[in-house]
């Protein structure tokens, strides 16, 4: 019978199907990070049981950890008891732990690619709903609560039914300015925060086979943003290429017995989908969010949708506009900005950092905004360095923190004033997400690096050296 | 961790016709830290609930004390946005044992249901109904029926049936988890994963 990716990893890890219920699904690699598993351990403590594997379980210091002076004492005595905690639970499991400081250190879904966690055709979970970045290598990776965490921590399983397909097939070339980030707000402005709710997502057509890793990285991110469970792309030669000799990457006759299997990873030609869409690439201009959600969002040239237009609740569309004190009709383009984030596992990897200083250099940060600049790991922090990107947003003014989650999700101190507007490049534009009363604005490094250039929502390319035809 | 099985519930509920209500709302990102289950419900719905200054907010559905009960009413997507379970735990901690809506999102429901929190998805019409039933009369009684899977508003009768796999009904009659069912499978995980390349 055809089979869709999906499937097919899927099924290769179901240790048994309950009838009428769901699957257990065996879990090949398991992350974990501070805040969502101090409670996790303490289950597995009350029933006096140890991790099962310890050896496919990492743990790492990301969300609620300072991006200045990593060096010094966590000052927040709840952030630094969490800290302390997953240290002394994975010490106690010997669970290797990437806390503050540690070479490898960095945001849980950047780190595991980095050091070859993340593998094609593996199960991939996480008690973070972003675990859907890991898709990007045909791998089937998605966020689970803490009681999850729990059973994958004892037993390397959970319990969930099968989720549905969707294929979301987008072909032709983009346009310049376009970003992969672009392609993802696209897609959720379409199918709305809902729209691929029980489902799982491939992605399909040209512009994914011609995205880079981390490309096909920050697509995959999102699609939890239009409720999917987690997306996947097929692994190619790009793949393979980009996980070859890195740390936990199989070696030698390992290798070439796992390629064999990773070579079968791609949906069947005639595997059925439950629901298909097609996309055209030449369609999608560069994206900004304008509400509080992240399917709120439109060509950054055009205006802020009437009520009237726009698909569910007038009251929750109205309150959404009132949040952020914007008016129907508006145009995004010159509204004045206060802050600029760059990073989160979005948008905080090296590919993001050349994007933002490629528009930044030779210019000047506008002294009306505060920019926070977040390398998604040490590992980015060094290729910023290496590659000359440093000097370059240094002379434009800008400043370079230390990796974490930061003002994704303000657990630390980097959190948006109330009131201000923020153009960030992470996943969320929800209330107060990045600090009470603050105001999101999603969009690509490219536009976030032209706001923080002019002080104001910018179409970027407008500042891009573009080639004479 | 074990909770109170769950068969019927009559109760009155807090209507929140708010549609996409994300689990930042439910519990913001900063009361996560945590490393106990305890005390969330106190944060449930913080930036709604209460003013910077941490007074109430008035108009908020929470601090109006004709709205009370162990049913929280929410409109189409509920439980969008993060994994944390955190908004699940306050919403239990808070006093809810179930939550009604349209649609719900994936990993909220799923947190719901480990928690103890059943999860009813009604049609958007009966979601409606029950608002209006509410706006009418602040006190309505809903009955919920998990045997039966059934959703009844108590004085007009109208009632609906819902949608839950038997697995999961079962276990949230008996006040079960997932970690007891599958520790008692373990000789069949080591077994597969002998056979696995992990």
């Amino acid at each position: 019978m055809s089979k869709t990716l999906f499937d097919k990893v899927w099924d290769s890890h179901v240790v048994k199907h309950i009838e009428k219920g769901p699957d257990v699904l065996f879990i090949d690699r398991h992350l974990v990070h501070e805040v969502t598993s101090p409670v996790a351990f303490l289950g597995l403590k009350n029933r006096n049981i140890k991790v099962m594997y310890p050896e496919h379980t990492f743990a790492t210091a990301d969300h609620n950890t300072p991006t200045r002076n990593q060096h010094l004492p966590v000052k927040d005595k709840l952030s630094a008891n969490q800290l302390k905690a997953l240290e002394e639970n994975s010490k106690a499991h010997n669970i290797p732990y990437w806390g503050l400081g540690h070479e490898k250190n960095g945001i849980v879904h950047v780190i595991g690619p980095e050091n070859g966690i993340t593998l094609p055709g593996a199960t991939i979970v996480c008690g973070d709903s972003h675990t859907s970045t890991h898709g990007a290598f045909g791998a089937i990776a998605f966020g689970i609560g803490t009681s999850e965490v729990e059973m994958v921590l004892s037993t390397q399983c959970i319990m969930q039914p099968k989720a549905k397909s969707m294929r979301i097939n987008i072909d032709g070339d983009l346009n310049i300015g376009v970003t992969p980030k672009d392609v993802a707000l696209y897609i959720i402005s379409k199918l709305t925060t809902s729209g691929a709710t029980g489902y799982f997502v491939e992605y399909s057509g040209k512009v994914f086979r011609d995205m880079s890793m981390e490309g096909r990285m920050t697509v995959c991110n999102l699609s939890i943003e239009m409720g999917a469970r987690g997306g996947m792309i097929a692994p190619d030669e790009k793949t393979f290429e980009y996980i070859k000799g890195r740390e936990y990457t199989p070696k030698g006759a390992e290798w070439d017995k796992a390629m064999a299997y990773w070579k079968t990873l791609y949906s069947d030609k005639d595997a059925i989908f439950d629901s298909e869409l097609f996309f055209n690439a030449s369609e999608i201009e560069p994206m900004i969010t304008y509400g509080t959600n992240p399917g709120m969002g439109i060509g950054i040239k055009n205006g802020i949708p009437q009520a009237e237009t726009v698909e569910g609740g007038n009251a929750t569309y109205k309150k959404s506009l009132a949040y952020m004190a914007f008016n129907e009709g508006e145009a995004m383009i010159g509204k004045p900005i206060d802050f600029v984030f760059l990073g989160s596992c979005t948008n905080g990897r090296i590919e993001d950092f050349r994007a933002f200083a490629s528009i930044v250099k030779g210019r000047k940060k506008a002294d009306n905004v505060t920019a926070w600049l977040v390398p998604g790991s040490h590992r980015v922090e060094e290729s910023i360095q290496e590659e000359g990107i440093l000097d370059i947003l240094q002379e434009a003014g800008f400043e370079l923190r230390e990796p974490g989650c930061s003002a994704c999700l303000a657990m630390n101190d980097d959190k948006i004033p109330a009131g201000k507007y923020a153009v960030s490049t992470s996943n969320r534009n929800f209330e107060g997400r990045q600090g009470p009363g603050s105001r999101t604005l999603l969009a690509s490094p490219l536009v976030a690096a032209a706001a923080a250039i002019t002080g104001k929502v910018t179409d970027p390319r407008e500042l891009m050296q573009v080639e004479a035809v | 961790m074990a909770y109170d099985k769950f068969n019927i519930l009559k109760s009155s509920a807090v209507p929140l016709p708010i549609e996409n209500v994300d689990t930042d709302q439910i519990i913001p990102a900063r009361f996560l830290k945590a490393t106990e289950r305890k005390g969330f419900g106190d944060n449930l719905f913080r930036d709604w609930r209460y003013n910077q200054d941490d007074t109430p907010k008035e108009q908020f559905v929470l601090n109006n004390p004709i709205y009370k009960g162990k049913i929280l009413v929410g409109g189409k997507n509920f439980g969008s946005g993060s994994s944390r379970e955190h908004a699940a735990w306050a919403v239990y901690d808070y006093g809810f044992r179930c939550v009604i809506s349209s649609f719900f999102a994936d990993i909220f429901r799923n947190n719901c249901l480990n928690v103890g929190v059943l999860p009813v998805q009604v049609s958007p019409e009966f979601l409606d109904s029950i608002f209006k039933a509410i706006e009418k009369k602040p006190n309505t009684e809903l009955e919920v029926d998990l045997s039966l899977q059934k959703i009844t508003i108590v004085d007009t009768e109208e009632n609906e049936n819902f949608v839950i796999n038997a697995y999961k009904k079962e276990n949230m009659l008996n006040g079960f988890d997932d970690i007891d069912y599958l520790l008692n499978i373990k000789k069949d995980i080591e077994a597969f994963a002998a056979n696995t390349p992990l």
